[in-house]
């Protein structure tokens, strides 16, 4: 496998949210907008990218015994960069996704990639495994977003460009559920044609 | 009465799994059958009390004293993994038949976002330790409850006629939707 190929499977053959249906609790909560749906996204990639280079250049270094609680530790380490980053320079944003930034730490994709992919590979390799990772959970985030915000709320990026109501349900929990439901089994339907 | 509103709140009015949407990947996970989906509801409720409690404590007596709330992250998930460990350790000396039951839920459960999602919430909500382990029980059994519903749901789907596309995650998806919607009909009733 080249690297190009290594760099897009993130975003439509292996995409983490649609294909392998990991990290289902950030997608649900955060996609009530296309501009939350991303900002998580981004915030998921950062930590992805720093988790990922970091234990593909030390884990040759760690005891096979203790492996996944020293991939745990760097993972929560960024994830506490992302917090305090957000916090200072996005507070509106940090607000809104509130309690689904430390949670980034038990997000099955990040350590996923850490234990299954980085460990084994080369710097370079993990580096864009997880790049391509990232941009495709959060390509996946924006498009449930939009979904969302334009059924919801007739709005996109908070841009309101329907007049009326829109399907309130669509903002709320329930409607999220759906959303996502009927998302994947869309791209089901063309990944078998 | 006020424990009361804490328990009504947490299991119908705002369901983690349902509203809160933590711990969704278990939820989507383990929901195939009824008996597995009850083995993770308990092994979830005695890993998410114990943690609550772990937590709260070494957060209040340690990190507040020192001035290190900034760790909490870190703090918390090497806490729940070494506490997971430590279940299972002790329940496989002390108990067999409990350890069979849940042992194979275990491992699983350090990445269930829902037990490091109540730990912090207990913080942020600014309960006392006993407000936070009503809270953090009563969280668990909400989650057994919309795990269990969804899994006896499931059972029936296996004989259903399911659009190829739709099998599988979707489907399981769209039933907890319409759990979800089910679930917003307790809204206001504290």
């Amino acid at each position: 496998m080249n690297q190009l190929q290594n760099f897009t499977k993130g975003f439509f053959r292996e995409n983490p949210l649609l294909v392998l249906v990991l990290g289902l609790c950030p997608a649900l909560a955060t996609t009530t907008s296309a501009i939350n749906g991303l900002g998580m996204g981004i915030a998921t990639t950062f930590v992805l990218l720093g988790s990922n280079t970091v234990v593909s250049l030390i884990s040759k270094m760690v005891p096979d015994k203790v492996r996944i609680p020293s991939f745990i530790v760097i993972i929560a380490s960024f994830v506490t960069i992302v917090d305090l980053l957000m916090n200072a320079y996005v507070p509106e944003l940090y607000e809104k996704l509130g309690i689904f930034i430390p949670l980034i730490v038990v997000n099955c994709i990040v350590l996923g990639r850490a234990e299954a992919f980085a460990s084994k590979n080369n710097l370079t390799t993990a580096f864009l495994d997880g790049l391509g990772m990232g941009l495709g959970f959060t390509m996946a985030l924006g498009i449930l977003g939009a979904f969302r915000e334009i059924a919801g709320s007739g709005a996109i990026f908070n841009y309101k460009f329907i007049n009326g109501d829109g399907i309130l349900v669509f903002v709320l929990a329930p409607g999220a559920f759906i959303a996502l439901g009927y998302l994947i089994a869309f791209i089901n339907r063309i990944r078998k044609t | 009465m006020e424990y009361i509103i804490i328990i009504i709140s947490a299991v119908l009015v705002n369901n983690i799994v349902l509203a809160q949407f933590l711990g969704v990947c278990p939820f989507m996970g383990v929901s195939n059958k009824v008996s597995t989906a009850v083995g993770m509801s308990g092994a979830v409720t005695f890993v998410m009390v114990l943690a609550a409690i772990v937590t709260y404590l070494i957060y209040t007596l340690i990190l507040e004293k020192l001035g290190i709330v900034f760790m909490q992250t870190i703090t918390y998930i090497l806490i729940i993994a070494s506490l997971v460990q430590m279940v299972e350790i002790v329940l496989k000396k002390i108990s067999q038949p409990l350890y069979q039951a849940l042992g194979i839920f275990l491992p699983l459960i350090t990445t269930n976002c829902a037990v490091l999602g109540v730990a912090i919430l207990v913080i942020k909500k600014e309960f006392n330790l006993i407000e936070g382990v009503v809270y953090s029980a009563a969280t668990a059994l909400g989650f057994g409850l919309a795990l269990i519903i969804l899994a006896g749901i499931r059972e029936q789907l296996e004989l259903a006629d399911i659009p190829k596309g739709v099998k599988g995650a979707p489907v399981a998806l769209i039933v907890a939707g319409i759990l979800a919607l089910a679930f917003m009909g307790f809204t206001g009733i504290v």
